[in-house]
């Protein structure tokens, strides 16, 4: 039940992409999320959904894995869509009801939010589909450390960050046992109203708890035992270095940016489509 | 009153990368009252297997029948189910939460929908059986120490008064002495309730000591199902698959590869003393 949350979780496959050097996808995917609001006609949609169609075709990550993630933020998407459609005033009045005013322009809005949305999630979805947690957090390491000069801890965040995605699917896990321990003592998580229901999670967040602090407890002890004492001089196993399909996959996203805001900016296309 | 499982199949993760078929065509079948042991290989299948038989987990495919009832058919009590069947899960002190032991134990018989005056009395009597001290039935859980807490956790299930008890590596981690009252404890129920007793255990000499039959799990298929003796004359195919006979076992083959004619069915350690007596005594 509650091992479909896929969103954040890495997904082992044999593509060009799990192979990148993490900064290469780490960069990549922050200028992706910028380019999606830099342009304004449809066009630069169309350029964007190219663009991430042949990256989901390069990851070898399933469509349908990829859609599962989208079950979580549904809500959001929906609440968004919703204010979007109604709050916006521009252009004709398509729909008039009540207290409720759809114009054309809110409609527009709302839809091209919707879709923008879904490309941001899907576009950072795929990073860490492709992305193992350590490399991910070497890659941020490895970025951030010019902010070492102004004593920014990166080494300690970047430890906390691996620990925090490491210990994700633990928990998880952890959660389901528990879950499957208390119903298996008649436990009702599903019947009851809001506060029963909140009720019905004591049994399980406070054995989670008290798990997460033992484990942590562990973990800290086990760092200790290796003479783990923070970044200073500590050399890597696997040192990050760029190879050629590093700086090629660079060069592309570059062309893709500079794609997106001339075509999606100063190409004069216009089409409604309502 | 018992357990039949027909040509049950469980997948993991359909669809996924991580996809695994965890169980293949299970057939089995535990009658009322019997003493059944688990064993397997890390990962065979055992603790999937148990967690279907109170519909924690819905097989893929295949049926399962308790007290021939199928219990995937539409409009199935699983909650009834789960108040008949109780599992015991592997490490089960984790899943304590209450303020105190007490509290924690009723648990159970309190979401059966008991009155407390008889949630209480049956965690009374469930905290005796396992063998915990009253003066520490007020004491947090979380204050135990871990062989106290595991007991508290097998007294939760069985305040419940289930009619088969499945307990997964119930002694893992625990010392001889509290290994052997627990397993003791578990004995005694089993004959004085006469309760279905399910154990998954990766100790061979646990198992040979309290099972009447032994199933075997080999990557997701029943490699053996068959009484105690039986199963060992295979010892070296279990051996094969990462497990093991009981001491006992080996021992007897050695005797009798010495020339001394000794039985070499027996798997507990007074069966052998008995067999090495007898041809000790004709010599």
């Amino acid at each position: 039940m509650i091992r479909d949350i896929t969103i954040g979780q890495y997904y082992p496959a044999k593509s060009v992409l799990h192979r990148l050097d993490p900064r290469v996808k780490l960069v990549a995917t922050l200028l992706y999320l910028i380019s999606l609001f830099l342009f304004k006609n449809i066009l630069g949609y169309l350029v964007t959904t190219v663009f991430l169609i042949a990256i989901i075709k390069l990851s070898k990550v399933p469509f349908r894995y990829i859609m599962r993630g989208m079950k979580p933020i549904m809500m959001l998407l929906l609440i968004t869509l919703l204010f979007n459609l109604f709050l916006t005033r521009e252009g004709d009045v398509l729909f008039h009801a009540w207290i409720f005013t759809i114009t054309e322009g809110g409609l527009r809005t709302a839809i091209l939010m919707a879709i923008r949305l879904v490309y941001l999630i899907t576009g950072s979805s795929l990073m860490t589909f492709t992305t193992t947690p350590n490399e991910l957090t070497d890659g941020i390491e490895s970025l951030l450390k010019p902010l070492n000069k102004i004593h920014v801890p990166v080494h300690e965040i970047a430890m906390i960050m691996s620990i925090a995605l490491r210990f994700i699917p633990i928990l998880l896990e952890e959660t389901d046992k528990i879950m499957k321990a208390q119903i298996a003592r008649g436990a009702d998580l599903e019947s009851g109203n809001m506060i029963q229901k909140a009720k019905s999670m004591v049994p399980i967040l406070v054995p989670l708890f008290v798990s997460a602090f033992r484990r942590a407890n562990d973990l800290a002890m086990a760092m200790e035992a290796r003479c783990y004492r923070g970044g200073d001089g500590r050399t890597k196993m696997k040192p990050l270095h760029y190879t050629g399909v590093d700086r090629t996959a660079y060069v592309l996203v570059i062309f893709y940016v500079a794609a997106v805001v001339i075509i999606g900016r100063c190409v004069p296309f216009h089409v409604w489509i309502f | 009153m018992s357990i039949k499982i027909e040509h049950l199949n469980y997948v993991y993760s359909a669809g996924t990368a991580y996809e695994k078929q965890a169980l293949k065509d299970i057939c089995l079948e535990i009658p009322h009252g019997e003493f059944v042991g688990v064993i397997g290989h890390t990962g065979s299948g055992k603790s999937t297997l148990i967690q279907h038989l109170n519909g924690l987990i819905r097989a893929t495919s295949g049926a399962l029948y308790y007290n021939g009832e199928n219990i995937y058919e539409d409009g199935y009590n699983m909650k009834a189910l789960r108040n008949q069947v109780g599992l015991v899960f592997q490490y089960p002190e984790h899943q304590l939460f209450e303020v105190d032991v007490l509290s924690d134990v009723c648990f159970g018989p309190k979401n059966q929908g008991l009155s407390k005056e008889e949630c209480e009395k049956r965690a009374r009597e469930a905290l005796k059986l396992v063998g915990l001290k009253e003066k520490y039935y007020d004491a947090s859980p979380f204050e135990l120490s871990g062989g106290q807490k595991r007991r508290v956790a097998i007294a939760g299930v069985l305040a419940m008064e289930p009619q088969v008890l499945i307990l997964d590596e119930p002694t893992a981690g625990l010392d001889p002495k509290g290994r052997d009252e627990i397993l003791d404890q578990i004995a005694y129920l089993h004959k004085k309730r006469n309760l279905t007793v399910i154990l998954v255990s990766h100790s061979m000499d646990d198992i040979a000591k309290y099972a009447d039959r032994i199933i075997v799990m080999n990557q997701g298929e029943v490699m053996y199902n068959d009484v105690p003796k039986k199963v060992f004359a295979h010892y070296k195919e279990l051996e094969q698959v990462g497990l093991a006979a009981p001491q006992v076992t080996y021992i007897m083959h050695e005797l009798k590869a010495h020339g001394l004619n000794v039985n070499t069915e027996a798997t507990t350690i007074e069966e052998a003393a008995d067999s090495i007596m007898e041809v000790m005594a004709h010599d």
